[in-house]
């Protein structure tokens, strides 16, 4: 068992599904000699080839593009958008063509693209770099999308997406890339689509993915100080969605707090909740409440953590569901 | 005055019907044959009168496809008329081993793929987005968005040198890829892009732009200031301006440009200088928007016109042979307004199909409601 940063941990679960499948190539804009600018494929070009591992054009819509057509000659491309507010170039070739080439072909034509994204702020970065879009991309039919939050789900997330014949989002909470964990690579993970209690409770479920999850724990932790037992649930795949395990945990302790650091307006929050006040009317002991990033634009970084949820906001949404 | 006169014009000037010395051609519009001193041809006497049935065929399809759409039998129907050689020249230039990436008005390169003409009706129709098999064809489903498919087509010949199926030598296995686009796409990003990624791989690909000289009511010299094939040069590959309704240029200079894609020598663009002589679809009005006599100096060069007397003028026909190609034509028009007018609608729980390769739950429950809520209709109880 080795202890790894998400970063690494990510990296060794490329290196595995690339010795495993000799169709697998790295694509994306500085991937091959730097190794990405978070390193995620730090010495895969120097072990598997310039072949295997493109350094791109700076062009995401050709990076996506060309992946399709690779795609469509037996090959399985994992691209890398560089940052979160880099992937709109390629937004029309991931939805108007990646989404659709399966049903548009009657399943003729598979697309076993994944498209890795580092997304979410707290890292003091300029403008583009921290945003969260996934919402854009569970919007659309045809795309699976995903989201790690620890080092071991990223070792074995990363590899079941590539081996999904689905195209497939895969975010990365870039904050988290450097906190390490003791991976055992010999365990058999949960379904890529699954969710997961991470933290049991009775008093309330905060569900989170990504960048949250911790948050939530830490959340969690000092509620539990207060005399509350809350619930932490890492969505990991955010479509499809998990519902029964999100349903099972809510039907238990029924108040639920959705975090997320993307807007909150049709975000996944808004889909969350409209599913259990359908499937939980008459258990709820509260409404749904949401913990998001705001309405606005990713505000400059010297105020992000304002605009980021935090233990604060998510102790006092837990408080007014508690407090109904 | 030409295109590349309107390099130094500073108003921006309507279509032109003249080409430019620059046009690759090896039939006149009067069907003179003539040498071109890099792309020539000798093909048999089979070969040119199978080149002249093609482009009868492929015409009626496309007229058939369009009374069907005045009838109510189609959606909507992107005629091709005007553009027949251009597209079989090109389409008979492609090895059985090629693929071909088009747009929505490749009827013509369909044809030469082997596609049934019923799956394009199919399409607009509303019956299903194509519905041949592309690996099969070697022909990619239609691409509606102008220029997505220039990068597919980009990565595949990417992924045809990573097999290594690539200047090997060996005519029968190398592969070449052709992407189709028009001048209107040839200002998309996508397609900007895909000539970038094509030059820095190398990959073997031919560039196949149909200036057909308007996109919808935009003109060419809105979306260019130079010919369109010197575009290449930029980018770092070779281009090439053929006169599209020349059916043996278009297919010399293709085979060539393939050939050198095949052997490894990286991409080209060819642009195929013709005429949209039709709207840009059955919903559209060129009388809007562009002037008659231009279409009439356009008829004067009529792919199939010239091909015929380009045959007689060889004497390798005789009346017989026209009349064979005409009834071949007006078999192929009936059972194309057959085979449509029997083309059943697909069941509304279809377009659950296929979303995924492997579904999701979700998408399994609204499948079943919405199938329990139609069968509630079978059963009356709505």
């Amino acid at each position: 068992m080795a202890q790894l940063t998400m970063a690494k941990a990510l990296n060794e679960g490329l290196r595995k599904t690339m010795e495993d499948d000799p169709k697998v190539l790295v694509m994306g804009e500085d991937v091959g000699k730097l190794g990405g600018v978070f390193r995620v494929t730090d010495a895969l070009q120097k072990d598997f080839g310039e072949d295997r591992v493109i350094d791109t054009p700076l062009a995401e819509s050709g990076i996506i593009g060309t992946a399709i057509g690779l795609a469509m000659r037996g090959y399985r491309p994992v691209c890398e958008i560089q940052f979160d507010g880099f992937v709109y170039p390629a937004y029309d070739q991931i939805v108007s063509q990646l989404a659709k080439m399966h049903a548009r072909s009657q399943g003729m034509v598979k697309m076993p693209i994944t498209i890795r994204i580092p997304f979410g702020g707290g890292i003091g970065a300029v403008e583009h770099h921290s945003e969260s879009p996934e919402a854009y991309f569970a919007h659309t039919a045809g795309l699976k999308v995903v989201a790690c939050s620890n080092p071991i789900d990223a070792y074995f997330m990363i590899q079941q997406a590539v081996r999904s014949d689905d195209p497939i989002v895969f975010f990365e909470p870039k904050r988290r890339y450097w906190e390490k964990a003791d991976v055992d690579t010999s365990i058999t993970p949960d379904s890529l689509w699954s969710a997961r209690v991470v933290r049991p409770g009775t008093d309330a479920t905060l569900l989170a993915y990504g960048p949250m999850v911790k948050t939530c724990l830490d959340a969690a932790a000092a509620a539990e100080e207060d005399g509350r037992n809350l619930e932490v649930l890492d969505l990991r795949s955010l479509s499809p969605l998990d519902y029964p395990t999100v349903f099972e945990s809510v039907r238990r302790t029924k108040r639920l707090v959705i975090v997320h650091e993307a807007p909150s307006f049709v975000g996944l929050g808004t889909e969350i909740t409209a599913r259990v006040q359908e499937e939980l009317y008459y258990e709820m002991e509260a409404p749904v409440l949401r913990v998001t990033g705001f309405d606005t634009p990713y505000p400059p970084s010297r105020i992000e953590e304002e605009y980021l949820p935090d233990l604060d906001r998510v102790l006092h949404a837990v408080d007014r569901s508690l407090n109904y | 005055m030409s295109l590349t006169d309107l390099a130094v014009e500073t108003t921006p000037v309507a279509t032109s019907t003249a080409a430019g010395p620059e046009l690759v051609q090896l039939l006149t519009p009067e069907g003179e044959r003539v040498s071109h001193p890099d792309y020539d041809i000798n093909l048999s006497d089979e070969e040119y009168r199978g080149l002249y049935r093609d482009l009868v065929l492929v015409r009626r399809i496309d007229i058939e496809a369009t009374a069907l759409q005045r009838q109510g039998e189609l959606g909507i129907w992107a005629a091709l008329l005007g553009q027949e050689a251009a597209q079989v020249g090109s389409g008979r230039a492609l090895r059985d081993q090629d693929f071909a990436f088009p747009t929505y008005r490749e009827h013509g390169v369909a044809w030469c793929r082997g596609v049934d003409p019923l799956r394009l009706l199919g399409l607009f129709r509303g019956v299903d987005n194509g519905g041949w098999d592309p690996q099969d064809k070697r022909f990619h489903l239609y691409t509606i968005v102008i220029g997505s498919q220039t990068l597919h087509a980009t990565g595949y010949a990417m992924g045809i040198s990573k097999d290594g199926a690539v200047g090997s030598g060996d005519d029968s296995k190398d592969e070449a890829v052709i992407a189709y686009f028009g001048d209107g796409a040839s200002s998309q990003g996508d397609v900007n892009e895909a000539f970038v990624w094509a030059s820095v791989y190398n990959a073997p690909l031919v560039f196949f732009c149909q200036n057909n000289q308007w996109g919808i009511s935009t003109p060419t010299a809105n979306q260019t200031r130079i010919p369109l094939y010197q575009r290449a040069r930029g980018f770092g590959f070779p281009g090439v301006r053929v006169d599209g309704n020349d059916v043996l240029a278009t297919y010399a200079v293709t085979r060539k440009a393939l050939d050198d894609a095949r052997s490894g020598q990286g991409p080209t663009l060819v642009e195929a200088f013709t005429y949209r002589m039709g709207a840009h679809t059955t919903s559209d009005d060129p009388t809007r928007y562009r002037l008659a006599t231009e279409l009439e100096a356009w008829k004067l060069k009529d792919p199939l016109e010239r091909m015929k007397a380009f045959l007689y003028k060889q004497q390798i026909v005789d009346s017989g042979y026209f009349e064979s190609v005409e009834n071949d034509a007006n078999e192929l028009a009936a059972r194309i307004r057959k085979g449509c007018l029997e083309m059943a609608d697909p069941s509304p729980m279809t377009m659950f199909d296929h979303v995924y390769d492997e579904t999701t739950p979700l998408l399994e429950q609204q499948r079943d409601a919405f199938g329990s809520y139609l069968a509630g209709f079978a059963e009356g109880s709505h």
